[in-house]
């Protein structure tokens, strides 16, 4: 840690990493899927939508037909609603034909302490009863405080838990990259 | 923010921070699941002293879906009536651990005194003070006219509001008029003289007497409720007369501009300041208004309730 002193940011994956790694797990879903034609995409706010519509693209070029993405916001089911004042909700848009029998994959940038898909489960379960979850992350960093793994990953990134993994997308930061930095340096 | 006590106390932001929330609340009723899990082990208390059905069960629905216990505490055949004071029913209410207190009651800042007088600890929701505000009515009105006049989103920018009747004793005049105002829109009040406040020309809006110059140019008009008790109150002559003068009948609505919607916060008195034409015609939104209060409710108990105390207040 002797070297974070300075401002201590290092890129882990660069644009063509996140393609890379985004086509990869599209056609990962479809293999274990057996095609595309049960399948709905759902993205995690803010940035597990944007690259669930980007994974979403990729399987539609693939196999020929549109897959269904939308979003769930998992504000209102979190655990730590009370140690903090109440935020802002994000949009839960959830694809016509809903989910019920589905094989949904949710998306999400980062995969930290594993408490954000908990609440997503739970968020499922009172939209329908797809036929599995599955779950997309661009980023594993470990440290994992529930009994939660991921089926398709981008790339396992080690961390110590000081540090943050800050995810760029094209779409809202103007370029793509994933970053670490050491906590306190900003 | 710990209470909601008047319209006034929302600024620009907050406001619309509550009407996106309550968007998002709205879809809510989609689901074949109503409920969240937000508000578990929460209790918000419904303390009406005045009789009030709709607005008590839009909260009592709005606190249920977000899965708090609610408590309905009317004034009549209860310890009220006996004679205790507003005073000792708040303690008793603190002393049963209620998070949140929705009252209505017939005295204007009633709302302001439970929630500035270290009585409770929990939240005060203002559901109607005497002729003073309602400032979640306010609230579900203009998140209406932003879904029929602004694509659900943003604010309210150039919408032309008329509010029409007894300004004088309503409250939901009052909370519109200052909600609309921070919102951008613009209002028009429309009364007789007799039923319009003193020192209403210091209220951010224009008045007029005259109904039908003022509605080919507003994009939502909002009828206000006739009290029967007001009607032998030399208000006005008669009831006929006010219905004529100031009531919204067919001929009357065919005034507005065609993407104009009619509003009223209910309960309507049909073929006094609204004609059944116009109560069921495709313009009338009551009908939805009904349906935004919940998620507008919803959208005000979690973000007084959802997250951490304030401590610093």
């Amino acid at each position: 840690m002797g070297s974070a002193r300075t401002h201590d940011l290092r890129t882990v994956l660069s644009g063509d990493d996140i393609a890379r790694a985004s086509r990869r797990i599209a056609h990962e879903i479809v293999e274990k899927a057996k095609g595309a034609s049960d399948l709905v995409l759902l993205g995690i706010p803010t940035r597990g939508v944007t690259l669930a519509h980007r994974i979403g693209a990729v399987i539609s070029e693939i196999e020929g037909i549109q897959v269904p993405v939308g979003s769930l916001d998992i504000t209102l089911y979190r655990d730590d609603l009370r140690l903090r004042p109440a935020r802002a909700l994000e949009e839960t848009s959830i694809p016509e034909g809903g989910i019920d029998g589905k094989i949904v994959v949710l998306v999400d940038d980062v995969l930290f302490s594993g408490r954000t898909i908990r609440a997503a489960l739970d968020a499922l379960n009172d939209v329908g009863r797809p036929a599995a979850v599955r779950l997309a992350v661009l980023v594993d960093r470990g440290h994992r405080e529930l009994p939660i793994r991921p089926d398709y990953v981008g790339k396992n990134i080690p961390t110590a838990a000081t540090e943050q993994v800050r995810v760029h997308l094209l779409e809202i930061d103007g370029s793509d990259s994933v970053e670490i930095s050491t906590k306190g340096e900003h | 923010m710990r209470h909601l006590l008047s319209a006034a106390d929302l600024d620009r932001d907050r406001a619309l921070l509550i009407l996106d929330t309550a968007a998002e609340m709205a879809a809510l009723s989609d689901r074949s699941v109503k409920k969240l899990p937000t508000l578990r082990g929460r209790t918000v208390v419904n303390l009406f002293f005045e009789d009030s059905t709709r607005t008590r069960i839009s909260f009592e629905l709005a606190a249920k879906r977000l899965s708090a216990d609610v408590i309905n505490f009317a004034a009549k055949g209860s310890s009220v009536s006996k004679g205790e004071s507003l005073k000792d029913t708040a303690l008793t209410l603190e002393a049963m651990g209620a998070d949140a207190v929705v009252i209505r009651h017939w005295d204007s800042g009633a709302p302001h005194r439970l929630a500035h007088a270290n009585w409770i600890g929990g939240s005060v929701i203002n559901a109607g003070d005497g002729t003073h505000e309602h400032p979640t009515q306010a609230l579900l009105d203009a998140y209406t006219m932003r879904r029929h006049l602004r694509d659900g989103k943003g604010a309210l920018e150039g919408v032309r509001v008329g509010i029409v009747g007894d300004i004088l004793h309503s409250r939901v005049a009052r909370s519109n008029v200052l909600l609309l105002q921070t919102l951008g829109a613009e209002v028009t009040l429309v009364a007789p003289p007799t039923l319009l406040p003193i020192g209403i020309e210091t209220w951010p809006c224009e008045v007029s007497y005259d109904i039908d110059a003022v509605l080919p140019k507003v994009d939502a008009v909002m009828m206000l409720r006739v009290q029967q008790e007001r009607m032998h109150a030399a208000y006005f002559p008669t009831a006929r007369e006010y219905s004529s003068l100031y009531g919204l009948n067919g001929d009357r609505m065919r005034l507005l501009p065609d993407h104009a919607i009619v509003m009223h916060p209910g309960p309507m008195n049909r073929g006094m300041e609204i004609s059944a034409e116009v109560a069921d015609s495709d313009r009338a939104v009551m009908v939805e208004q009904v349906a935004n209060g919940v998620s507008v409710r919803m959208a005000v108990l979690y973000l007084l309730l959802g997250g951490a105390k304030e401590l610093s207040e």
